[in-house]
C-alpha cells in the first residue's frame, strides 16, 4: 500500500468537495439530502463515462477532444436507425449499435494516431468537425423527441425511487449502473491486465515502452477504439435519459470533461492518472455546474469558477514540481 | 524550381490556394469573381486570420493558446461597456480611441497572465489557456449577464466596415499585423529566441536564454492580437458578446497547422499562415456560393486539416 499523501490531487479535490458541501449546508440546510445526492449521481453518469475515456487517453500521453462528436453521432444515428428500420428493438440492442458506431469512429482516430503518428490534439480537433459535420449534413439536424419504445423503457427503469419528507420526488435511473460497470471494467483493464500496464508505460515513456517489447501502435489503436465505444454508449444513455435525441447536444462538453479529469490528477504529459481522482473531478465539476448558486455565487460566474479550479488544480502540482526541480540543481 | 516549390510546405500551400481559387472561379465564375464577393471576402477573413496569427505564434514555442477567443471577447466587452458608459453626442472618435487603448491593455493583461502561468508556474500551455479561456469568457458573461452589449458610437463602425484608399480597413489591419509579426519573428532577437525555444527548450535554457521572459512576451503578443481581433468582431457585429466567434478557436488552430506551423514548435512561417487563411476563405466563400451548408463546410475543414497533416507527413518521411 502506498502511504497517505496530503499533496495528492485526489485528496485536494476531495477536500474542496467537502468544503463546498459544508458551505452549502450552512447556507441551505436542505442541501444535505437524498435528492441532492441522486441529482449529483444522475448528472454524473454521462460526464463520468466520458471522463473515464478521456482519462485513459491522457494516461497514454494523448488527448482526445472528438469524443463528444462521436457520442452525438452514435446517439443520433442509432435513434434514426431504430426509428426507421427497427422501432421495436429492445434497448440492449440499441446500446450495442451505439457502442459499435462509437468504436468504428474511434478506430478512425486510432488509425490516424497509431499508424500515421499524427499529433493527437490536431487529429481529434479535425475529426471533431468531420464527425459533427457529417452527422449534421448527411444524417439529420432535427431533434427526435418521439424516441423508440426500447429507449423509453430504459429511461423509466429506476434503481431508487422515493418521496422526500417535504413531498418532492427523487429517483436514480439504472443508467447509473452503466457508469459503475464501466468504472469497474476500466479499473480491471488498467490495473490487472498487461494491456493496462502497457497504457501507463506508453504514457510514461513511449521509447522505453517500445524497447521492452510493448506493441505501442496496437495499444494506442485499442485506446482510441475503447474511448470511441465508451463515447457511443454515453451518447445513447444521454438520449435515453433526456428522452430526446438532439444532434446538437453534447458537443462543447469536451473541455469540461478534460478539466474534470485533469482536476482529478491525470497529467497531460501521460503516465499518471487514477479512476478515483477522475470520479472526484467529475463530482466537483457537476457540483459547480449545478449548485454554485447554493453557496452564494451567481450562476453567471460558473465558467470563471471552473477556470479557476483548473488553474489551481493543475498549477499547484506543476509549481511544486518546478520548485523541486530548482532545488535539485 | 518546381521541385523546390513542391518540397517546401509553403510552396505546396501556395499551389493548394491557387487550385482552390481556380476551382471556385471555374465552378461559379460570375459570382465568385464578382467584385462584391471579393470585397466581402476581404471584410470576412481578417478577424479569424488575426486569431490564427496569435495561435501560430504560441505554437512556434511548442505551446498553444486556447484562450484567444475568450480574450478577444473579454476585450471587446470591456471596450463596449466603456463606450456605453461614456457615450454622448457626436461620432465619438476620441471615445473610440480610448476604448481601443483599453481593449488592447485588457488583451495584453490576459496574455501576460497566460505567460506567467506557463513560464513561471510551469503549467502545460493547453491547460493554462484552457483554464484562462474559461475565466475570460466567464468574466465577459458575468459583466454582461450573457447578453450582447449594444449602442456603440457611430465611429466604431469604421474599424470593421470602413475602407482606406478603397481597401477594407480590417484587411489593412491584418496586413500590417502579419507583416510586423512576420518581420519580428524573422529579423529580431525575440523572433530568433522564440523559434529556438520551440525547437529545443532545454538547449535554449542551456544557451543562457531567459526562457521565461521569451514565453511571457509570446503570450502577451497573443493576447494583444486577440484583443485586436475582438475589436474588429465588435465593430462588424456592432455589439459585443461573451460567446461571439466560438467556432473561431478550432478554425484558428486549423489555419495555423494548415499553414505549416509545427504543432510541436520550432518551425512556422507567417507567409504560410497567410496562404492558409486565403485558401480557407476561398473554399468557404466558394462553398457558400455553391449553397453548401455550414455543417458540410465544417466537415470539409476537418478533412482538409487531416489531409494536409498526412501530406506533410509523407513529404517529411521522404527526406533523408
Amino acid at each position: 500500500m502506498k502511504s497517505f499523501d496530503w499533496k495528492r490531487n485526489e485528496v485536494l479535490v476531495f477536500a474542496v468537495i467537502v468544503g463546498f458541501c459544508v458551505l452549502a449546508t450552512l447556507r441551505d440546510p436542505n442541501f444535505l439530502s437524498i435528492p441532492t445526492l441522486t441529482d449529483l449521481m444522475r448528472n454524473s453518469i454521462v460526464l463520468g463515462i466520458f471522463a473515464v475515456g478521456a482519462m485513459v487517453v491522457l494516461v497514454s500521453g494523448g488527448i482526445d477532444v472528438s469524443f463528444t462528436a462521436v457520442a452525438a453521432f452514435a446517439m443520433y444515428a442509432t435513434t434514426v436507425i431504430l426509428r426507421d428500420l427497427a422501432p421495436d428493438m429492445p434497448w440492449p440492442m440499441a446500446f450495442a449499435i451505439a457502442t459499435l458506431i462509437g468504436a468504428v469512429l474511434g478506430a478512425i482516430n486510432g488509425v490516424l494516431i497509431a499508424f500515421f503518428g499524427l499529433p493527437t490534439l490536431i487529429v481529434t480537433l479535425g475529426t471533431l468537425s468531420v464527425f459533427r459535420g457529417f452527422l449534421l449534413t448527411f444524417v439529420g439536424t432535427l431533434q427526435i423527441s418521439n424516441l423508440p419504445p426500447g429507449m423509453r423503457d430504459f429511461s423509466r427503469w429506476m434503481m431508487v425511487r422515493g418521496t422526500n419528507s417535504d413531498g418532492s420526488f427523487y429517483s436514480l435511473p439504472w443508467a447509473f449502473a452503466a457508469l459503475v460497470i464501466i468504472v469497474v471494467a476500466t479499473w480491471f483493464i488498467l490495473n490487472r491486465t498487461m494491456l493496462g500496464r502497457a497504457i501507463y508505460a506508453i504514457g510514461g515513456a513511449p521509447e522505453s515502452a517500445r524497447r521492452i517489447g510493448i506493441d505501442v501502435r496496437g495499444t494506442q489503436f485499442f485506446i482510441y477504439v475503447f474511448v470511441g465505444a465508451l463515447a457511443g454508449l454515453a451518447g445513447i444513455i444521454h438520449a435515453s435519459m433526456a428522452r430526446i435525441s438532439n444532434p446538437f447536444d453534447l458537443v462543447g462538453l469536451e473541455l469540461s470533461v478534460i478539466a474534470a479529469v485533469v482536476l482529478g490528477g491525470a497529467r497531460l504529459t501521460g503516465g499518471v492518472g487514477t479512476l478515483t481522482g477522475t470520479l472526484l473531478g467529475v463530482a466537483l465539476i457537476v457540483l459547480v455546474r449545478n449548485s454554485l448558486i447554493v453557496i452564494g455565487i451567481p450562476s453567471t460566474w460558473q465558467s470563471v469558477a471552473i477556470g479557476v479550479l483548473i488553474l489551481v488544480g493543475t498549477g499547484l502540482p506543476a509549481w511544486q514540481a518546478k520548485r523541486a526541480e530548482a532545488q535539485q540543481t | 524550381m518546381i521541385n523546390r516549390i513542391l518540397h517546401s510546405t509553403e510552396g505546396r500551400l501556395a499551389i493548394i490556394t491557387l487550385a482552390v481559387f481556380t476551382t471556385m472561379a471555374i465552378l461559379v465564375p460570375d459570382r465568385f469573381l464578382s467584385s462584391a464577393n471579393l470585397t466581402s471576402m476581404a471584410f470576412q477573413f481578417p478577424e479569424f486570420a488575426i486569431l490564427a496569427l496569435a495561435v501560430a505564434v504560441a505554437m512556434l514555442t511548442g505551446g498553444i493558446d486556447l484562450s484567444v477567443v475568450g480574450a478577444a471577447n473579454l476585450s471587446a466587452v470591456v471596450a463596449a461597456l466603456f463606450m456605453n458608459h461614456f457615450a454622448g453626442e457626436g461620432t465619438g472618435t476620441g471615445l473610440l480611441l480610448a476604448a481601443i487603448v483599453l481593449a488592447l491593455s485588457v488583451g495584453l493583461m490576459a496574455g501576460l497572465f497566460n505567460g506567467v502561468l506557463v513560464a513561471n508556474f510551469g503549467l502545460p500551455p493547453i491547460l493554462a489557456t484552457l483554464g484562462t479561456g474559461l475565466i475570460y469568457t466567464g468574466l465577459a458573461i458575468a459583466m454582461t449577464g450573457g447578453s450582447a452589449v449594444m449602442g456603440m458610437p457611430p465611429a466604431v463602425a469604421w474599424v470593421g466596415n470602413g475602407t482606406l484608399l478603397g481597401i477594407p480597413v480590417p484587411l489593412v489591419i491584418f496586413a500590417i499585423l502579419a507583416a510586423v509579426v512576420g518581420w519580428a519573428l524573422k529579423y529580431t532577437a525575440f523572433g530568433l529566441k522564440t523559434r529556438m525555444f520551440g525547437a529545443n527548450p532545454l538547449a535554449a535554457r542551456y544557451a543562457a536564454m531567459d526562457t521565461e521572459r521569451v514565453l511571457i512576451k509570446v503570450y502577451a503578443l497573443c493576447g494583444t492580437l486577440s484583443a485586436i481581433a475582438g475589436l474588429i468582431v465588435m465593430s462588424r457585429a456592432n455589439s459585443a458578446k461573451a460567446d461571439y466567434g466560438s467556432s473561431y478557436l478550432l478554425l484558428a488552430v486549423l489555419i495555423a497547422v494548415l499553414g505549416g506551423v509545427n504543432p510541436y514548435g520550432g518551425y512556422g512561417r507567417i507567409i504560410g499562415v497567410v496562404l492558409a487563411v486565403l485558401s480557407m476563405q476561398f473554399l468557404s466563400s466558394g462553398l457558400n456560393l455553391l449553397q453548401v451548408t455550414n455543417f458540410a463546410r465544417e466537415m470539409i475543414w476537418g478533412i482538409l486539416l487531416i489531409a494536409v497533416m498526412l501530406i506533410n507527413l509523407v513529404s517529411f518521411r521522404r527526406k533523408p
